[in-house]
């Protein structure tokens, strides 16, 4: 069985999560936040555990800075609908996924205005036509920090340093690179960084963030949601400090015990810099061999330094949905077929609106498992 | 004689509770007085003669708190 859709979920996990994530249920198993007994504190220890490991995985001294939501999606959306007012304006890149276009798009009802940067058919962005697209209007800056169609990664550090100047706070969608690609906020002048647990931070899914820089200023952003926080309890109105400002309801306790212990993993096996290296050898290995096949294209930068592990391609004369049966039928490998909830995507990259057949691999790939791959594409392109 | 700090959520509660034990001063979560606060919840016990080392080590870490009181026993 080879399993080459990273990009969609990690799989396998390490142990060590499904071991913290039993060890939770059986014997801490309270509500963080909302009881003074010792197994609530225990539970609060475990998430703050969580908040420490991640904070420190992004460059962030203080884990109060570290609030946890469902996933990717739910970090954005709170970011982009809690920032954004009536007649502002947001800037953003043409390679962004629907979590974040699909938001923004509903706020164009709202007079809100959208320009979307365009980037090179391989997915590069030019800072410079960044700085172009900013007006005194401009409100947010959001971009994703590597496609998930084709892997291509943004010069985040510039555009943040441009947003800096203008005073703009700028959103990362880092749902494709936390855990793959080393992230420090404050060097890379992010202000806020969303991501998700189940993908390159090998945790369970329901688990995600959003981070926030050390002089981000929290009055700029609405919560998306209100409600039990455990805190100030005699009052009717959210509270205003981090991280209970976003963090109303029960949370996701058993899944942050699980990414806390995939990310104390990952820090163990060398960290993410480490499994930058791996994934990028697997990456320039299956770039190369896909290139060499007759009748095959690949999207994006074809270059295993700019870009994380998520390779694109079409095969001649051949559906992609027939490529993944005969992939899933023949030789057990899942893949990912179609548009990636990214038509903005596929479109920069010119492969809308059929889309491209999607090769991700993940830590523990092989590169083994890479030229039986690249065996299986050259039998599908040759018939 | 002790001091109790009263906290902005549990959160807060857990991160007081490490530094102050990095800094080997005396501490223990324990639930809210009831007579010192509306809220559920725990509160972060410290011995009242280290209150103003906690105080020092609190705002050099850049964590709020909502008030210091103290226990008389
Ligand atoms: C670039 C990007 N942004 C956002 C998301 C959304 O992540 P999630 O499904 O965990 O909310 C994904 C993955 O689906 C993604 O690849």
């Amino acid at each position: 069985m080879i399993y080459f859709d990273n990009a969609a979920t990690s799989w396998p996990k390490p142990d060590v999560m499904l071991e913290a994530m039993s060890h939770f249920v059986r014997e801490v198993g309270a509500n963080p936040g909302r009881s003074g007994h010792r197994m609530s504190a225990e539970a609060e220890r475990v998430r703050y555990g969580a908040r420490e490991v991640v904070a420190e995985m992004f460059g962030l001294d203080n884990p109060l800075r570290i609030v946890f939501t469902p996933n990717a999606t739910a970090a954005l959306n709170t970011a982009i609908l809690g920032i954004l007012n009536r007649g502002d304006h947001v800037v953003t890149t043409s390679m962004e996924h629907n979590s974040v276009m699909r938001p923004l798009r509903a706020l164009e009802e709202n007079d809100i205005e959208i320009t979307e940067v365009r980037c090179s058919p391989d997915g590069t962005l030019d800072p410079d036509e960044f700085e172009n697209a900013i007006t005194p209007k401009t409100k947010l800056i959001v971009t994703i920090h590597a496609s998930n169609v084709c892997g291509t990664i943004m010069p985040v550090r510039e555009i943040g340093a441009i947003a800096g100047e203008y005073g703009i706070p700028y959103l990362v969608d880092a749902a494709q690179t936390a855990g793959t690609v080393p992230i420090d906020i404050v060097a890379d002048n992010i202000d806020l960084l969303s991501f998700t647990g189940h993908k390159g931070l090998l945790g369970p899914t329901g688990t995600g963030g959003l981070a926030f820089a050390p002089d981000f200023d929290i009055e700029k952003m609405r919560p998306l949601y209100r409600g039990g926080t455990g805190s100030r309890s005699d009052t009717q109105h959210q509270p205003d400090f981090l991280p209970d400002k976003y963090e109303s309801g029960t949370c996701n306790i058993v899944g942050l015990a699980g990414l806390a212990a995939s990310m104390r993993w990952i820090r163990e096996k060398g960290g993410v810099g480490k499994i930058r290296e791996h994934e990028a050898e697997l990456t320039s290995r299956l770039i190369e061999g896909l290139g060499g096949i007759d009748g095959v294209t690949v999207y994006g930068t074809k270059d295993a330094t700019k870009q994380t592990a998520a390779v694109s391609f079409n095969i001649r004369g051949v559906s992609q949905s027939d490529a993944a049966e005969h992939f899933g039928d023949e030789y057990d490998l899942m893949c990912r077929v179609g548009l990636h909830c990214s038509p903005a995507g596929h479109r920069t990259l010119g492969t809308f609106p059929n889309g491209t057949i999607r090769f991700a691999t993940g830590p523990f790939n092989t590169s083994e498992e890479v030229d039986a791959a690249l065996e299986a594409v050259t039998k599908v392109a040759g018939e | 004689m002790h001091d109790v700090i009263l906290v902005q959520s549990t959160t807060h509660a857990i991160r007081i509770e490490k530094l102050l034990k990095k800094a080997e001063l005396q501490v223990k979560l324990v639930p809210v007085p009831r007579h010192l606060s509306s809220d559920c919840g725990v509160a972060v016990r410290i011995l009242a003669d280290e209150r103003n080392r906690c105080e020092e080590i609190l705002s050099e870490n850049s964590t709020p708190f909502e008030q210091i009181a103290s226990l008389k026993k």
